[in-house]
Order: structure tokens, then sequence, then C-alpha cells
């Protein structure tokens, strides 16, 4: 058995749902091969190897991947996909992209976001929102399998010495281009990486009252999420989003502003470790849900909070 | 240019759901079902194409029970032209959906597809990415900006840390995110107007689209229950009990 994880990476370095992913590969048991495809990527595929528990990693390296655009992407891991029993990426914007056009032209179903492994070809998975767990049998001889950033610890990004195999492009596809991108250079910690995020919800109001969560940000050294009301009501970019359709968090502490809990809300961060509620409706759901709610008006509430860290 | 839309009958938005006590599955008994948002937001694009000039025709394609007719013909009081069902009572996975649609792209030869990002039951996101590789067109998932060119789109992208634009070559296969745009509620003129449009209905054996499930569902649970914990009564005893209690700020 013999697994292939494809690397989310930004040819610099491997980005940690990569680790998540051969954490997962490993539960499944068997050889973990990454794949790190892009451009100029050299230093990526140096990190890739040292990652724990790797055996061999693939480059392929060619200015067609440097943006993963999926077409491209796809066809690379089709190329190389009977070689194993198992393709794995992370649940990130880019597994999310390219993975199923993998899994259609392999004529093989996808299990999406996984979260736990039974055995080899048995998953678990939240769906509804996460308001139900299913355990999925897949009947396919190849397994294409998209992993949970949450669900796994990651393994570390250190210690492992695979092989370093230079692989040929698979070409370009001719059917999309890159034109730009508007990446916010982020002073906090990522969503998905964080150890404390704090979210504001419709409670806050306008996008300026942001700003009392970002000075709690800066002394907590956290991430600042958002509510889909929050991102709708035009107050944030999307991708603050924190839910269901958005990026899905267990972070150590989670502080809930203004946010009432929606269950699209609740299916992106109610595996946080500790969740505190700040909301001034003492019905919200959210304080179904939370460790420590506090009744209180956030605009009285944030800022108090905000000069006790002091 | 004609632009087909996909609209998959879920549980609406609203209900919170019930895990049966078998494990078969969740409680589908009288619960109110929908189209599923990012769907809506898909015809809605489509509509407003066509409002302004850049479509002819709008046509809605829905796989699934008889009964998805309904969302159909929800789809069709919001502006879409014509409907098309793929009827079976098979439990319809993404590759199986996937080439039903492909062979109605094979048919309709539209020149732009859109789809949800995701559908809000099985929570996968692939038939719109299934559909673009089976049919062997571009695809630009998790879109918030559309701009249609001269045989190709701009499509500004959500990302993981902001936004990408790719440019790709039409026909392709469009899925939508949240901020693509707001869609309209249908008015009593239209809804009745809907009620005259057509519903092709096709089964998959008419096309020739073999539906087996490749994934078997052995059980359904429900999540582990989080516990309520305490309310404080102030800033200063909440901050405490993070530093003392929880231990998770020092």
């Amino acid at each position: 058995m013999s697994i292939l994880v494809v690397a989310e990476h930004d040819n610099e370095s491997i980005k940690a749902p990569t680790l998540v992913t051969v954490d997962a590969a490993q539960a499944i048991g068997g050889d973990v091969e990454v794949l790190v495809a892009g451009s100029g990527c050299a230093s990526a595929a140096e990190a890739a190897a040292k990652v724990e528990g790797v055996s061999k990693v693939l480059v392929a390296d060619d200015e067609i991947y440097g943006h993963q655009l999926a077409e491209n992407l796809a066809d690379l891991v089709v190329s190389l996909g009977s070689n194993y029993s198992h393709i794995m990426s992370p649940t990130t914007t880019s597994g999310k992209n390219f993975l199923p056009r993998v899994a259609a032209l392999l004529d093989v179903a996808q299990i999406s976001d996984i979260s736990g492994v039974v055995s080899e070809d048995t998953f678990e998975r939240p769906i509804y929102a996460g308001n139900a767990i299913a355990t999925v049998q897949s009947l396919d001889a190849i397994k294409v399998i998209s992993v949970r950033g949450t669900a796994f610890d990651g393994v570390a990004a250190e210690g492992g010495s695979a092989t370093v195999e230079n692989i040929d492009s698979a070409g370009d596809s001719g059917l999309s281009t890159w034109v730009k991108e508007d990446i916010v250079k982020l002073e906090r910690p990522e969503l998905t990486a964080a150890d404390i995020i704090i979210s504001g919800g419709r409670g806050m109001q306008s996008g300026d009252n942001f700003k009392m969560l970002e000075s709690v940000a800066d002394k907590l050294g956290a991430a600042i999420g958002a509510s889909r009301a929050a991102v709708d009501a035009g107050f944030v970019p999307n991708d603050m989003q924190v839910g269901q359709t958005g990026k899905i968090v267990a972070p150590d502490l989670y502080i809930a502003v203004g946010i009432s809990g929606a269950i699209q809300h609740l299916a992106g961060m109610k595996d946080s470790k500790v969740i505190v509620a700040i909301n001034k409706d003492e019905d919200a759901p959210i304080f179904q849900v939370a460790d420590y709610g506090l009744v209180a008006d956030l605009f009285k509430a944030v800022p108090e909070f905000d000069e006790l860290l002091d | 240019m004609k632009v087909l839309v996909t609209a998959k009958r879920v549980v609406d938005y609203n209900v919170s759901i019930r895990v049966l006590g078998d494990n078969s599955g969740v409680d589908l008994n009288n619960v109110k079902m929908s189209v599923n948002p990012f769907d809506e937001i898909g015809i809605e694009e489509a509509v407003r194409l066509k409002e302004a000039g850049k479509a002819e025709e709008v046509v809605v394609v829905s796989v699934g029970s008889s009964a998805c007719q309904e969302q159909i013909r929800t789809c069709l009081a919001l502006g879409a032209d014509r409907g098309i069902l793929v009827e079976t009572d098979e439990d319809m996975q993404p590759l199986a959906i996937a080439k039903a649609l492909k062979a109605i792209v094979d048919k309709e030869e539209p020149g732009l597809i859109i789809a949800g990002k995701q559908a809000i039951d099985s929570d996968n996101s692939q038939t719109g990415q299934m559909l673009a590789a089976l049919a062997g067109l571009s695809q630009a998932t998790f879109a918030s900006v559309l701009e249609i060119g001269d045989g190709t789109a701009d499509v500004t992208r959500e990302v993981d840390g902001g936004l990408e634009v790719i440019s790709v070559k039409l026909p392709a296969v469009i899925t939508t995110d949240l901020r693509l745009n707001e869609p309209r509620y249908a008015s009593l003129p239209n809804i009745m107007k809907a009620k005259k449009k057509p519903i092709d209905i096709f089964t998959p054996e008419d096309l020739g689209v073999d539906v087996t499930p490749r994934v078997k569902t052995l059980k359904v649970t429900p999540p582990d229950e989080r516990q309520a914990g305490i309310i404080v009564e102030t800033v200063e005893e909440l901050v405490d009990k993070l530093k003392n209690e929880a231990k998770v700020i020092s």
C-alpha cells in the first residue's frame, strides 16, 4: 500500500495542513510519498523531505504549477495516480479545487474532509454542517481523500530524511491562466493555525468596530475571525469567515463576540478546546456551547477585557 | 450564450437535522426542503447575465427524485427559462451526478455552467470540479466576481488568505461562493409564470450513465455533544477563569 500526499506549499515552505494530511496518511498505514508541484519549489521540496515519516518526495518544478491551477495539477496527479492506493490532500481551497478533478479523471469517488480513519477503506466525515458524522466505506481501488485540518495533530516538520526525485511535468492544459492575486499579508497568525481566535459577528455593527478585536488579538497573539453574518453584512472579507462554508478551526481558545451561534457557525468552531461567548442576548445559542459565557454589551465588555490584559 | 445552472434539493438551511435512532441516516420526514443556497446564487448570477444581455437562455438542471421538480420550479420562478430533471431514486453521489450532468452538457452545449460550491447536506464540494474534469472543461471554483469576456471569463476566486483572479476558457464550470451576489426573492407573478415553463425529464439509463454508488454509508451518528459551561458575571471573572481555571491565557 502506497499513499501519495499532494503538498500544500508556497514554493518556499510546506504549509501546516500538509503535516496534518501526512498524519492522516500514517493513520491509514503504508508508505507515504509527498508530491510537491510548483515553480521554483526546490526549498519546499527540501522541507517536505524533512517531514517526519515521509519516504519519498516527488518534485514537479514547472512554471505551469506556480499557482496550483486545478487543470494542470490534476493532470499531473492523475499521471501518477495508478501507482498509489490512496491520493490525499488537505481540505484547503487548493485541495478542494483540484482533488475532485483527480477523482473524476480516475473514475473513482472522492471522500471529502475526513475527520477520522477507521480502516484503509473506511473513514469518518462530518455532514450537515457537522450535525452528523457519517462513517463511509470506499468501494474503489484508488481512494481519493481530503483531510480536515483540525481532525489530526499533524506530524513533525523535522526529523525525516526522504529521498527527493524530480518528475516530468504533465504539460499545460491551456484551459486557464492565472491573472493576479490579492493575498492579505497577515501580521497575525493564520486562522487555521492560531492557538487563540477572537471572532466578531453581526453584533459588531460595523467593520470599523473590528478594531476593538484587533487590539485584543495583538495582546493575545490571536487570529481574528468572523461569522458569516458579519461577512454578509460587509464588515470584513470572506477569508475571515469561520463556519460550514468558511474555515474550520479548533484553537485552544475561541472568543465569540456578538455572534449568535447559528449552526453554520458552530460547525466551524465547536471543536475548539475552550469557547468564550460575549453576547447581550442571554438566549443566544452560542451560550449552549460556551465554556464561559458573559451576557453583556460587547461595546463595554471588549474594551474592559482589553484593558485587563495589560 | 446558453447558461446551464445546477440545483440540488437539500434540507433547508434553517432546519436542525436529527440523526435516526438506527443510525441509518438523518430524519428527512416532514422536513422543509429547499434549493441548495449556493445553487440559488448560481441561478441569480445566470439570470443577471441574461438581464445584462450576455446570455440568451438559462437552463436549470437537477438530479434526483421526482420531488426535485419542486426546486426546479423555484428556480424557474427566479428567472430560469426551462428545467431538466435527471430522475432517479438511487443514492446519487457526486461522481454519478457529475456523469449525469456531463451527459446534459453534451446535449445542451451550454457556453457556461454554474454550480454551487458545495451542497449544505453532504458538504462534499466535488460536483462542479468533477463535471469540469469529465467534460474536459476549465473550472473556476469559489467565485466571488464573474466577468464574461470574448471566449474567456475572468473569475475572482475566494481562496485561503484572500482573493485570486484567473482567466478561464469558455465553456467553463464556475462554482459560486457567498459574495458572488445576493439572490432575489421570487415574485408572485413569476411564481405563476414558472408553472407554465417546461421541464424535460430523463433517466440515467436514457443518458447512458452508470450511477452505481461507489461509497457505502455504514452508519450516521450524532456528533459528540458539547456541554454548556458557566455564565460569568463580570469581565474580571472571565479573565480570571481564563487565566487560572482554563489556563489558556497568561
